[in-house]
């Protein structure tokens, strides 16, 4: 108990003393997620939306695997990075491993599956209901994929908020890939395995909370930005 | 007109489902007239039939063809659904939605937009959640919908099946109007009295066959078919 509070008043210090470290990991993590979420939205979103919309023989196996594939465990896919990025890897020769480029490769890997199946559920109960509307308008693939996402766009945003919280917490991939070096890779979760190797345990429960408190944040932050008026109705 | 998409011809044309033939084989032809409606007793096909020559159900058999090639003629049309779908956007939007599917800029399919709003009467709501509107407001956002892309033929499934006289009224009014414009009405109803107002032309439609056709003055007159004549007099159809 005296650790869970001397944790909380170590993460009081270190936010108001405007620890400069701290700031720069915390702005590492906020960097490689929301660079990895974005990205994955971009091609998960879609994907999801063609899923729900097309018909062709594989589908119901491909959903299987894409379903299959939000369970990989990260320090798998780390590892797989990493021997793709080594110097003797296929991409080797671009020289990244052990840059936060790696770390947000290996966050897409792990969060694109969640947000194209979280997405394909949602687009396809709204399709159900526009089916007959898009066809008999006669809106083209690209039109019904498209608008599909606009107007699933609350469903849609739980889909990038369930990635986002995968990929904010994740230590596995990122550990591995990333080398938690000072000043160049590390990151809140990364610093925090390491302090709690070392047994500076306040240190690390301080720098837990504060990524709590970023998880909340950003999560209040993006549903602020996009609420429309009445929320309800939509 | 040179340039139309009619006669619509129907050839033996049919619906099935697992086996069942839920309408035709029918033969038939729609042609210059301005309205068909469509009746029937509930099971009828009249839903079905309706789809089939709009272009959402496939023809399980014979065929359905317009006079223009297919690709043009769809882009011609429209349907109005018995619940209207309503999309989870504004009422303007809503209305604009088909006029941006075809590419139309979006000043201009604002423009017309605010132009259909009005004259379906959904003036004051334009920038309402279409989703908050009441029953008869998004049938009349369906209509508005449907008529901004001035089709050469509206189908319409049971539009004025939940509304009240004065809705129902209004809403002809809106279908008389297109028709005087050149839009083709093809409308399923079970209201009779609706049928006599709006249309020159009955199909009358019984267990997926189409009984008997003619013009709704000698229809209601003089009903050929026994069918046709238990229906009109209120018989329950068997
Ligand atoms: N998807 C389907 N699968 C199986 N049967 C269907 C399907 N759609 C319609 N049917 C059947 O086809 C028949 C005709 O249905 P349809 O909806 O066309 O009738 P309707 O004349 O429009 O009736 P109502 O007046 O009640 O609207 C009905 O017996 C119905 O049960
Ligand atoms: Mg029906």
């Amino acid at each position: 108990m005296n650790e869970l509070f001397s944790g909380f008043l170590e993460a009081g210090r270190l936010i108001i003393s405007l620890d400069g470290d701290l700031a720069e990991i915390t702005l590492r993590s906020l960097h490689v997620t929301l660079t990895a979420v974005a990205i994955a939205s971009a091609i998960g979103l879609p994907a999801g939306g063609w899923l729900a919309v097309t018909r062709f023989r594989w589908r119901r196996h491909v959903i299987a695997v894409v379903n299959a594939l939000m369970g990989l465990p990260p320090v798998v896919v780390g590892l797989i990075v990493y021997i793709l990025f080594s110097r003797a890897g296929p991409f080797g020769v671009l020289g990244l491993l052990f840059t936060p480029t790696a770390m947000i490769v290996a966050q897409i890997i792990i969060v694109t599956p969640l947000v194209i199946s979280i997405s394909h559920q949602a687009i396809r109960e709204l399709w159900a209901e526009y089916h007959d509307l898009l066809i008999s308008m006669n809106a083209s693939k690209r039109q019904r994929i498209a608008t599909l996402i606009y107007d699933g766009r609350r469903a849609l945003l739980t889909a990038s908020l369930a990635g986002f919280g995968r990929a904010i917490g994740e230590v596995g991939a990122i550990m591995i890939v990333g080398g938690n070096i000072d000043h160049a890779t590390r990151v809140l979760t990364t610093a925090i395995a390491l302090e709690t190797s070392k047994g500076n345990f306040s240190l690390a429960l301080g720098l837990g909370f504060i990524l709590i408190g970023l998880a909340v944040a950003v999560n209040v932050a993006i549903h602020n930005l996009l609420r429309t008026e009445r929320a309800s109705l939509w | 007109m040179v340039d139309t998409i009619f006669p619509l011809v129907l050839r033996g044309a049919c619906v099935r489902r697992r086996g069942t033939t839920l309408v035709g084989p029918i033969d038939l032809e729609l042609g210059a007239c301005a309205s068909t409606a469509i009746i029937g007793p509930n099971g009828a096909g009249k839903t079905s039939l309706l789809r089939l020559m709009h272009g959402l159900e496939r023809c399980d058999g014979g065929t359905v063809d317009w006079s223009s090639p297919a690709a043009v003629a769809r882009k011609r049309q429209a349907f109005v659904f018995q619940t209207p779908i309503i999309m989870r956007r504004t009422v303007l939007e809503c209305i604009a939605y088909p006029l941006a599917i075809r590419g139309m800029g979006k000043k201009r399919s604002r423009e017309l937009a605010e132009e259909w709003g009005e004259r379906v009467g959904l003036k004051s709501m334009l920038r309402n959640p279409a989703g908050a509107l009441s029953g008869g407001e998004k049938q009349k956002l369906a209509l508005a919908r449907a008529l901004t892309t001035a089709p050469d033929v509206l189908f319409l499934d049971e539009p004025c099946a939940n509304l009240d006289g004065r809705a129902t009224k209004e809403i002809e009014k809106i279908l008389s109007d297109a028709c005087s414009e050149g839009t083709r009405i093809v409308m399923a109803t079970h209201d009779m009295g609706q049928a006599r107002r709006i249309s020159e032309e009955v199909l009358f439609l019984y267990k997926g066959r189409l009984h008997e056709s003619g013009r709704t003055n000698n229809f209601f007159a003089a009903p050929s078919t026994a069918e046709a004549a238990a229906f009109l007099r209120g018989d329950i159809l068997l």
